[in-house]
């Protein structure tokens, strides 16, 4: 308090606080002290960009940050300024036209957020002032303001709860629309708030507005009489959070904490960072090269000109006077300006239709990810999902292959197999068979088996029904009890668990691991019936209803890799029941007890099981006063509260014994390891991140066929560094040059190309770290140590066929990933995993995947593609990627190629106009090439070639390798195609010249003009382009034919039409008649089809003595004549 | 509500995404059709040796008659060129090409005698060639009015800002305007035959049908439209700096004086290259018992006053015949002739490698 106000009094702005203090109901908290409001942003949410105000110098700013349009800006600008050859219209028109689609695009899909955004901020809702309801637009909500929401309403902003129409005093909530999960969460009210919100006088104390959905601190100070405050810790589940739905609940009240912009949604939802491709990155460094080239071009023809011009009679002959004003400028400033009209002249070879043809080749084509019917899952009724469109083409050069384990390896789908209590193993095979030897009945143990104590047993189960964070779903609660009553009934009579009726029951859990416990436990007769005003009641095999109050949960986090809770029996106990991964509650619980336990959990963990330990500890009422006390002073804690937690967490979870352990099945998903298989194949190296034991993981691999069986696994865990009983470090030192000999240094040199996981000639290696030893190598003590284990690390992974990195934190999986990323060569990455722990990996590879799985909708939200299953992976690389790397490489060289035999004429013209910037073509062509003539075709090829068939791809995964690297742009097929265009402008304009030495060439003796030869040059070129394309394209739906054919059709459509008529707002009626007068002339014919016939020879030869090579050639070749008929007969 | 929302803020973070993202969460299962499954029906044509070896053939044999004819017939042209620039101090033009000033009042004529070894049968089309004048020079090609050369009024009074600085002449618009028009060419030329019995019989030369037809009846127009005193319709404007006579006096026949006459469309259409030639006159036939031009001696008479020699420009008079192919070049019907040739070569030797591996590849297949 008095920190605040001192802050107040120091002008300190509440933002630069770290924590904000708000009035409920704006009742000022004590008399003394003045009652200021501070000011917080409104209620409103604007997720629009723009205003009707400022739409149209904001867009266009916007627009003109990317730098090719600021380059089309510039050339316009000039075209203005200067006096250019070609008006200004020729590069307005076209960068008018882009600009606008786009503004109109961007408008439009403001309109909408507009749209959306006043459906939201024009909500009523409930506001309760001085005791009245009312109702209010919800963008009027003030922080502080009490608000009134009823079931199945959303929150309108973040607020605390209050007060709750339920009677324990909490709420139900979905966060379905805020991250996906659909399951009821629990939300407290503050504790001992009054009743009476109209007399309530508090003020709330929390952190200033932060995205993260899962994290709240505050503290509320409420006032009575003049007492001294009360103080409570507020949490998460104290925080309703904006977007979130109630449910299950018939109103509660709240007082808003974060309004407006400031709510987690608002702050979450805020731009992500944009991943460019390494396609991209080609069209940068080759646009790049076409630049040097205009420069270089002008520079040239600035040069020339003036050396020409100095020949006497030259620059300015009798009949070319120059006019006074040209006279008189500046010889510099007229070398400039003669510079920039070349390069105005030229600037077409930079295409401004290739960036909007690429963007729309990537937004298009990514409609057939999401409308694969392959990608459909009929389980969750979801096919793919396309979040952003810039990537498609990265699909195709994956090189990484970053996987979680759980969700997406396996199905996240936990069977409980069986446990072990104290040493003891019980098995629970098959549903239908009898249970394994379990104390069900009350008569004698059965003696085949040596069984734990009844006692023991029983406290196990009790462990498993208490230790959890499941909810039992309320909505059917009805049904359910009554199911429960028959099934109570007939579990007195037979003595057999009577399991369908249970089965239905429902759980609410975070992770499914948790149910399958749960269901496990119900299983040996111990069922979870609900919680309910923080009482847990299970049903006992003896059908007795057992109460626990709940006391405290200690919740799970993946570092601690365990979870407990404080529970209070009947009789007055209070016992603390921890369940956890074996790293993390062997050391807590007594030593004797571990080696009988050990044995049994790694046996599970080799077979692939999911391994959870599970302890305990009476705590006398003195040690859970103290552990009370410091959970409750930590919960308050306003900073650090989440190392103050984990610290009191920790001082509590000592000294417990072990009860036993479970096993859970987490079965692999459908066509897991063909798809590894396949993926392998492809070239892909694939790693495993899991959080997983290393012994669940490796079975997992070898599940997988990730390691085979000649596999060499080389090893570097905290298991082999404490092998050689010296100082870890030394050891990891000697271990890594080891593996690096052998992998590295020993492996025959890896050629390209070769199939090398294929061949058993060669031994094959995998590479086994965990997080702690990844860390020791990442983080090492002293800094030179650090680079070279990385280097040797990377070094050594690198040749592994595959690389299993177990027992990583979240982050660690994302260093991997970056380490990966930025080692030599930058090879592309994808990382694939479906849990809020695999988010951090996704944002930081090229390429991230979310599995749609059970883990709720982070994964799939921070994603750049989602899809339902991991089997889909397949086809996404092997067949999209693939295609989609293809089109669009061939998209990027094919508009290069075309631009530069475009210009070229262009350019050889000039010697021969003196240099003086005269087009060879009329503006209207300059204009149109890009945007009409040759558009079309490039973009249904972009979209529709599928130069080797989608099944052929997906049956020799090899293929994959043969676009790996960036094949198709690298600087070698760059230079063929720039070759090829310099080639076809040479041709184009020297077989025009040497035909024009006469130009004397129709039949009734007169002759042509300039606009005559660059209408034939054009003519030639815009057919033998399209033509070259037509050439390249393997896959002609009709589409294809339409476009091509119809390009060509209006191409000479439009020339007759642009020729027929005097335009009356042209200056000048250049073409008039220039085409249909070339038509008539024989030799203008037999020219056009001579120099496009020579053009495509070398094209047609090289198809043809380029042989298909590779050891698929022949496969390629067998199915790639695929004809109309066969297509037909598979449909 | 509020899921529309998060979708639209959802967009905001990355727009490109909006359409295919947006849309499909809500969407179910996706169509069965042959376009959205990418599996709409395609020929998949593939280029191999068999499919193109046929195509070569028949190219090479396509290629080379009409080669062979282009050839032929333009060998059969008959030209003949004489350069009358005088730079020589033997050329006949010499004086008339060193005393050219702009202002002389009295034309310099020179006279060429020139002999034709063979008889010109059909139609003689006289052309006048220049050589490095630069007419698709940028400022020279601009500079034209193209409204006014329509007959617009406006145009007439008030030329173009492109025509500068052959726009106005002390305050009056120049009709034609601009640098094209004001360079016209404005040499005379003449032919006699010369007779074995010693008299010059001038040859008739023909100054129609030497522009293009669309060019003389809708590009061209004089002001005024059809009204026959031109000398009223061009009252304000003033002629070309260059020109000796104005516009409309430029020939008697009223159907080819003012701005349609063809000498002046004709120069107006800018020739492609600094070398060119532009159509002059036509020498129609008379008979088909006579030659067009018989064989024997021939004068030609200029009257000079076209200065060429101040940019080392060439002045020639080209006679030719013309074939449907236009005049006389030979690159067509080599060109022809060579890739003709070279596409029945590679058929040939596409031939012996399809047959050498074709049969390989069979022997290989079998023994699989």
């Amino acid at each position: 308090m008095l920190r605040r106000r001192l802050n107040r009094l120091l002008g300190g702005d509440e933002r630069r606080v770290d924590s904000r203090t708000i009035y409920v109901g704006h009742r000022s908290s004590s008399t003394t002290e003045a009652f200021i409001p501070p000011k917080f942003c409104d209620n409103r949410i604007v997720s629009s960009k723009y205003t009707v105000w400022n739409f149209l110098p904001k867009n266009l700013f916007e627009q003109f940050r990317r730098i090719a349009n600021f380059y089309f800006l510039i050339i316009f600008l000039v075209q203005v300024i200067v006096d250019t050859p070609t008006s200004p219209v020729t590069s307005g028109l076209p960068l008018f036209f882009v600009i606008t689609v786009t503004a109109i695009k961007q408008g439009y899909e403001d309109w909408l957020r507009h749209k959306a955004d006043n459906e939201v901020n024009k909500y009523p809702v409930t506001v309760l002032e001085q005791g009245r309801k009312i109702r209010k637009e919800s963008e009027k909500i003030k922080v502080g303001d009490v608000v009134e929401v009823e079931e199945d309403e959303t929150f309108p902003c973040d607020l605390i709860l209050l007060q709750s129409s339920r009677d324990d005093d909490t709420c139900f909530v979905t966060t379905a629309s805020l991250d996906g999960e659909s399951n009821h969460k629990t939300h407290y009210t503050v504790p001992d708030t009054e009743k009476d919100l109209e007399s309530l006088n508090a003020t709330i104390e929390c952190e200033q507005p932060q995205p993260d959905l899962y994290k709240f601190v505050g503290r509320m100070h409420i006032y009575k009489n003049e007492q001294e405050p009360a103080v409570r810790s507020l949490g998460p589940e104290n925080l309703l959070l904006k977007g979130a739905t109630l449910k299950n609940t018939q109103k509660i009240c709240g007082v808003a904490v974060y309004t407006g912009m400031e709510t987690k949604m608002a702050l979450n939802y805020q731009g992500k960072s944009q991943k460019r491709s390494a396609v991209e990155k080609s069209i940068n460094a080759f646009l790049l090269v076409y630049l040097c080239i205009l420069v270089s071009k002008a520079l040239v023809c600035t040069t020339l000109k003036y050396v020409w011009q100095s020949k006497p009679g030259q620059d300015e002959p009798w009949y070319n006077e120059k006019t006074q004003r040209e006279k008189d400028t500046n010889l510099y400033l007229k070398m400039f300006t003669d510079f920039l009209s070349f390069m105005v002249l030229f600037n077409f070879i930079i295409p401004v239709s290739m960036y909007v043809t690429v963007e729309m080749q990537k937004f298009l084509g990514s409609f057939f990810i999401t409308w694969d019917k392959d990608f459909f899952d009929p389980e969750i009724k979801e096919g793919a999902l396309v979040n952003t469109s810039d990537l498609n083409e990265e699909l195709g050069q994956v090189e990484y292959v970053f996987t979680d384990k759980t969700g997406t390896l396996t199905q996240n789908n936990m069977e409980f197999i069986e446990c072990c209590i104290d040493g003891f193993q019980y098995k629970y095979r098959d549903a239908n068979s009898e249970l394994d030897g379990f104390c069900v009945t009350d008569g004698p143990v059965n003696k085949v088996q040596e069984k734990a104590g009844r006692e023991r047993e029983e406290l196990f189960l009790r462990a498993l029904c208490l230790c959890h964070t499941v909810q039992v779903k309320e909505s059917t609660k009805q049904s359910q009890g009554d199911g429960l009553i028959d099934q109570v009934d007939g579990f007195g009579v037979d003595g057999e668990v009577p399991r369908p009726p249970q089965e239905q029951r429902g759980f609410i859990a975070s992770s499914p691991d948790e149910v399958a416990l749960v269901k496990g436990a119900m299983r040996y007769g111990f069922t979870f019936l609900g919680l309910e005003s923080k009482t847990m009641k299970i049903l006992t095999r003896n059908n007795d209803v057992e109460m626990y109050e709940l006391l405290h949960v200690l919740n799970f986090d993946p570092v601690r890799r365990r979870m407990s809770v404080i529970v209070r029996s009947k009789s007055g106990d209070t016992l603390l029941f921890c369940k956890g991964a074996d790293s993390s509650i062997f050391p807590r619980v007594r030593q004797e007890e571990v080696e009988r336990i050990r044995m049994n959990v790694e046996r599970n963990a080799t077979e692939g099981y999911r391994t959870l330990c599970v302890a305990y500890k009476y705590l006398s009422a003195e040690e859970y006063a103290q552990a009370d006390a410091g959970l409750r002073e930590a919960r308050l804690a306003l900073q650090d509260r989440e190392e103050q937690l984990i610290t009191i967490y920790n001082q509590v979870e000592t000294g417990m014994s072990l009860i036993g352990a479970t096993a859970v099945e987490d079965r692999l998903q459908e066509e897991a390891a063909e798809t590894m298989e396949a993926l392998q194949g492809a070239g892909i190296k694939v790693w495993v991140l899991t959080g997983d034991k290393m012994e669940t993981a490796k079975s997992t691999c070898y599940a997988c066929r990730l390691f085979q069986r000649n596999t060499e696994l080389l090893e570097l865990t905290v298991r082999t560094l404490d092998d050689g009983g010296r100082r870890r470090e030394e050891r990891l030192h000697e271990l890594l040059l080891e593996y690096h000999k052998k992998a590295v240094q020993d492996a025959p040199p890896v050629k390209a190309g070769v199939t090398r996981t294929w061949s058993s000639a060669t031994q094959d290696y995998g590479f086994i770290i965990d997080g702690a030893t990844l860390s020791m190598v990442l983080n090492s003590s002293s800094e030179s140590n650090s680079s070279r284990y990385k280097n040797l690390f990377l070094q050594i992974c690198q040749n592994c066929a595959s690389v299993l990195c177990c027992r990583m934190a979240p982050l660690q999986k994302a260093q991997i990933v970056k380490m990966v990323k930025n080692s030599k060569g930058s090879p592309i990455t994808l990382s694939i995993g479906d849990g809020a722990n695999d988010v951090s990996m996704i944002l930081e590879a090229h390429v991230g995947i979310g599995i749609k799985g059970k883990e709720g909708r982070q994964a799939v939200r921070n994603s750049d593609y989602a899809i339902p299953k991991l089997k889909h992976l397949k086809k996404l690389l092997l067949a999209h990627g693939h295609l989609y790397y293809v089109r669009i490489a061939h998209l990027v060289q094919y508009f290069f190629y075309k631009n530069l035999c475009f210009i070229l004429p262009q350019f050889l013209y000039q010697f021969f106009c003196g240099y003086s910037q005269q087009p060879l073509y009329d503006a209207a062509y300059l204009t149109m090439y890009n945007i009409c003539f040759t558009s079309m075709p490039i973009l249904a090829y972009s979209l529709l070639e599928q130069h080797i068939c989608m099944e052929v791809l997906l049956d020799n995964s090899t293929l994959y390798r043969e676009i790996a690297k960036n094949a198709m742009l690298r600087w070698g097929p760059f230079l063929y195609w720039t070759l090829l265009g310099v080639f076809h402008g040479l041709l184009f304009f020297f077989g025009v010249r040497y035909l024009f030495s006469n130009p004397a060439l129709q039949d009734n003796g007169q002759v042509f003009g300039n606009w005559s030869y660059g209408t034939i040059v054009f003519t030639v070129l815009v057919f033998t382009v399209t033509l070259k394309l037509a050439l390249d394209t393997r896959h002609w739906t009709w589409i294809n034919h339409f476009v091509i054919w119809g390009s060509l059709a209006f191409y000479m459509f439009f020339s007759f039409f642009w020729g027929g008529i005097i335009w009356p707002f042209l200056k000048q009626q250049r073409l008039y008649f220039v085409f249909a007068n070339m038509l008539s002339s024989v030799s203008a014919w037999l020219v056009i089809i001579l120099l496009i016939l020579l053009s495509l020879l070398p094209e047609i030869l090289l198809v043809v003595f380029r042989k298909p090579r590779g050891p698929h050639a022949r496969q390629i070749a067998a199915v790639t004549p695929l004809s109309y008929k066969h297509l037909k007969e598979r449909e | 509500m509020m899921a529309s929302s998060y979708n639209a803020k959802d967009e905001d973070g990355h727009i490109t995404v909006s359409g295919p993202g947006g849309g499909t969460l809500r969407s179910k299962k996706p169509e069965n059709t042959a376009f959205k499954q990418q599996r709409l029906p395609a020929w998949q044509p593939i280029l191999t040796a068999g499919t193109v070896l046929p195509a070569f053939f028949i190219i090479g044999l396509l290629f080379i008659p009409i080669g062979i004819g282009l050839f032929v017939t333009s060998n059969n042209i008959k030209e003949f060129e004489v350069d009358y620039t005088g730079v020589d101090m033997s050329s006949p033009c010499f004086n008339c090409s060193q005393n050219f000033s702009w202002n002389s009042t009295k034309p310099c004529t020179c006279t060429i005698p020139f002999y034709l070894d063979q008889p010109y049968e059909s139609n003689v089309y006289v052309y006048y060639g220049l050589s490095n004048f630069y007419q698709n020079h940028r400022r020279y090609v601009k500079s034209r009015d193209d409204s006014q050369l329509n007959g617009d009024v406006n145009s007439l009074m008030s030329p173009s800002k492109e025509c500068e600085p052959y726009a106005f002449h002390e305050n009056k618009p120049i009709a034609p305007c601009g640098a094209i028009a004001n360079s016209m060419f404005n040499d005379t030329l003449e032919l006699f035959y010369n007779d074995p019995n010693g008299t010059r019989i001038p040859i008739p030369l023909n100054t129609t049908g030497i522009a293009w037809w669309t060019d003389k009846h809708v590009k061209f127009g004089n002001p005024g439209g059809n009204n026959p005193n031109l000398t009223a319709a061009f009252q304000g404007t003033t002629k070309p700096v260059n020109w000796r006579r104005p516009v409309y006096e430029l020939d008697a026949d009223p159907g080819n004086n003012g701005f349609i006459n063809e000498d002046f469309i004709v120069w107006m259409r800018t020739a492609a290259l600094p070398t060119f030639r532009k159509l002059y006159r036509i020498i129609n036939k008379k008979s088909s018992m006579v030659p067009t031009l018989p064989r024997g001696n021939y004068t030609l008479e200029v009257v000079y006053n076209y200065p060429v020699r101040s940019f080392e420009g060439r002045k020639r008079v080209i006679l030719s015949t013309i074939s449907w192919m236009g005049g006389k070049n030979p690159f067509l019907g080599i060109a022809y002739i060579t890739v003709g040739s070279v596409c029945f070569f590679l058929g040939v030797v596409l031939l012996i490698i399809h047959h050498k591996c074709g049969n390989r590849n069979n022997s290989a297949d079998i023994s699989n």
